[in-house]
């Protein structure tokens, strides 16, 4: 059952990968707005003159 | 000052057409194996559409063709809106999708050809896992290079989900592709026995929860707002479970194994872990749902809405559903029953299928600049799918329980019910064939969305390169306090390299790693556990090579139920040679562990040439084949070495006088055959078969 070693710190380690990333992103203020971010993504960005594009 | 720049549709478009003819065949290859489980005549009679080797294609097909491109649509369309910016690399875009779709072909064709490891929904060969690696790595640079140069600061819910993806999926892949290969087309797992399993169900849960939960749920926070046009109802609730999911999937694989060899503290640790899931994933579905809370008007017009709440209900229901599948006494009834294939079916149909089917009705017509072709047609997809999955789940949730409950009925005397493996499963054949129903009227439903979206195309015209215009994010992020050193190291390059050092260093890493730590401990527990002869190590490998696993497992739970019925429950140091481990997942036929020995030679040949003649009523097809094609002896030296190195105790120089053994037994089989009247030369794939057949669970078994 050796394999269980290997299996369970590769699995901290994601875990750890993970913890890195949620401190980055609250250290970087990703989560400082937790709802501007939900309307926002409803707003489409295509230019004022209409061109190849639509709705 | 604002930036213009263009989205790239094309390659959205690509990977959605990809998704529609994929689906279209993985559900119709589907569609073939359910009929051949109540006629096994619908194998067509040749050997490359026969179940055992059509189940995988199945599977492989709907996760990796189906879902995989609608994964790929999707993370296409949304990642460049919600970072407003278009991918990274055009060409990295387009090798992405070619090279996936090659990978697919290659699958569909190796697949039938026999061509397999036997780990489930990772069958594919060494040279495909090595391609599939690669293309991974190729879409995980041009996201990531997306994420790098992007115009919005913060990254919206839906991109940590597709991270986590990419992510977890790399390593998952690579750990559970460490195969030493003997030849183009055939390798052999370094690990063993219990080890091997526990692998492969590392993979495979963490599977679903990476490639058909995560990047959806992350699609159902881009989409279903979209659709709704509002807000996803709580924005803190999604933050909240996607980091609650991804820290408590990761360690529930061992619930896939409970009861078997695997040792008791492992298989509870999984349960706990869970029953702990339940939380954030139906912190998913309750937050998808209540998302449309006072649209529900809405939800009545549009088709897409309704697929929507279908599908997060599926996952909703399927999420709660695995917890309670996890716990013991649950499982000991449910495993190995078709209640398992009910329980994937809700979340691949309701939960994958509805949900690619709402996104694709909305992308398509968005990128062709056009309206749907007909909303009717649609609502017509969502009700007739609908009807589909409940003809699907409920008569196999039925024949689940019927035959569960059958297997471990015991008479007043003490005496199995049903000895006889057989009439449990006649009783539920009705079960498969409402199944065969419910699996077509799905199918019609995609066929006529594919119709619905084709006239959609042909009335619209593409936008290959959508305009789009923001504002770019200060050139040099200009950090507050603390974090000053920070964000200039992790923001930019840092983080993709840390992605692609860590794939480098996994595979490096596992290839020294691995075989040090498997082979230490294949030293065998069981003294009289002996190494395969050559020609059981052939037959092993015709056995994979067929598929039998698919039905067959070969794992004796500790129960009296099937001590009766299969002899001396599974011990772990009986596997310590089995490179791969062939347990199984379901038992559409009986256990084979302790088949060695129960019947003469000339039963198993004739059960192999006519199953029905031996057990009638048997859904099991022929396989006159393995009796017309000659054993490729030409490989037992390589395999008899490469099993050598990865710890089997075979003495040096034995593959030398390999052959000759192998010839030895299979004339002695031979001989056996004809003073039963069967006439069969020694050198033909059915002898070897036999003799694997014969081997198994001998080494223990009580006289």
């Amino acid at each position: 059952m050796n394999i269980i070693y290997p299996l369970l710190g590769l699995s901290i380690v994601i875990a750890l990968l993970f913890l890195g990333a949620f401190l980055w992103a609250n250290k970087s203020g990703q989560h400082d707005d937790m709802y501007t971010p939900s309307v926002r993504i409803l707003f489409d960005d295509q230019p004022e003159e209409p061109n190849d594009q639509q709705t | 000052m604002t930036e213009k720049f263009y989205y790239d549709n094309k390659t959205v478009r690509n990977f959605a057409i990809a998704t529609v003819v994929w689906g279209i065949v993985g559900m119709t290859v589907g569609l073939l194996v359910a009929f051949q489980l109540f006629k096994p005549a619908m194998n067509l009679g040749t050997q490359y559409t026969t179940f055992g080797r059509v189940r995988p294609l199945h599977t492989n097909a709907v996760i990796f063709a189906f879902v995989g491109n609608a994964i790929f649509m999707g993370v296409y369309y949304s990642l460049q809106r919600l970072l407003k910016a278009r991918m990274f690399s055009d060409v990295l875009s387009k090798i992405h999708f070619w090279g996936w779709q090659l990978i697919i072909v290659a699958t569909a064709i190796t697949l039938p050809l026999g061509f397999t490891t036997s780990h489930e929904y990772a069958e594919m060969e060494w040279p495909i896992d090595i391609a599939i690696t690669l293309i991974w790595v190729v879409f995980g640079i041009n996201m990531f290079g997306t994420i790098f140069k992007r115009r919005e600061k913060h990254m919206y819910v839906a991109i940590w989900f597709y991270i986590a993806t990419f992510i977890t999926v790399a390593v998952l892949h690579i750990v559970n592709s460490i195969e030493l290969p003997i030849s183009w087309f055939k390798s052999y797992y370094v690990y063993a026995g219990v080890q091997d399993a526990l692998v492969q169900w590392w993979y495979g849960h963490n599977a679903v929860a990476f490639f058909l939960t995560t990047p959806y749920l992350g699609m159902m926070y881009y989409f279903l707002p979209k659709m709704a046009n509002r807000p996803v109802y709580s924005y803190k609730l999604s933050i909240l479970h996607f980091w609650s999911l991804i820290f408590i999937y990761i360690w529930a694989g061992p619930h896939h194994l409970l009861y078997t060899s695997l040792p008791a503290w492992v298989q509870s640790l999984s349960t706990v872990f869970s029953v702990m899931l339940i939380a954030p994933s139906w912190g998913g579905m309750i937050n998808g749902l209540l998302t449309l809370r006072g649209a529900w008007d809405k939800v009545r017009q549009d088709p897409r809405l309704k697929f929507m709440v279908v599908g997060i209900t599926a996952y909703g229901m399927a999420t709660f559903e695995g917890p309670m599948l996890a716990l013991k006494q649950i499982n000991a009834i449910a495993h190995y029953t078709d209640w398992i294939v009910a329980h994937v079916h809700v979340g691949a149909l309701g939960w994958n299928g509805f949900l690619t089917f709402a996104i694709l009705y909305w992308i398509v017509p968005r990128i062709y600049n056009t309206t749907l072709y007909s909303v009717k047609l649609a609502s017509f997809h969502f009700w007739i799918g609908t009807l589909g999955i409940i003809f699907y789940a409920v008569p196999l949730y039925f024949a689940g329980f019927t035959q569960g409950l059958m297997w471990k009925e015991f008479t007043p005397e003490g005496l199995l019910k049903y000895p006889n493996f057989l009439e449990t499963l006649l009783q539920i054949i009705p079960m498969y064939m409402m199944r065969a129903l419910g699996g077509t009227l799905y199918l019609t439903g995609v066929i006529v969305m594919t119709y619905n979206l084709v006239k959609t195309m042909a009335a619209g015209k593409l936008v290959a390169d959508e305009a789009a215009e923001a504002t770019p994010l200060p050139a040099v992020y200009v950090a507050q306090g603390s974090d000053k050193k920070w964000h200039r190291i992790l923001e930019r390059k840092p983080l993709l390299f840390l992605g692609l050092s860590l794939v480098v260093i996994l595979i490096g890493g596992m290839v020294e790693m691995m075989p040090t730590f498997t082979v230490k401990s294949n030293i065998p527990t069981i003294s009289s556990v002996k190494p395969y002869t050559p020609l059981e190590l052939q037959g092993r490998d015709l056995y994979i090579r067929e598929g039998c696993v698919n039905c067959h497992s070969q794992m004796i739970r500790p129960f009296r139920s099937e001590t009766e019925r299969y002899g001396e429950y599974s011990k772990a140091g009986e596997f310590v040679y089995d490179h791969p481990f062939l347990w199984g997942s379901k038992r559409t036929g009986p256990d084979l562990q302790r088949e060695g020995g129960k019947y003469g030679n000339a039963w198993h040949y004739n059960h192999l040439f006519d199953p029905q003649a031996m057990s009638p009523g048997s859904i099991m097809p022929p396989y006159e084949w393995l009796i017309d094609q000659k054993l490729d002896t030409t490989t037992t030296r390589s395999k008899i070495t490469a099993m050598r190195s990865l710890g089997v105790p075979y003495e040096t120089g034995y593959e030398q006088m390999a052959n000759a053994a192998l010839e030895k037994q299979a004339e002695s089989i031979a001989l056996d055959l004809r003073q039963n009247n069967i006439k069969i030369k020694s050198d033909r794939e059915i002898i070897a078969i036999v003799a694997y057949l014969q081997r198994l669970g001998t080494d223990i078994k009580a006289k």
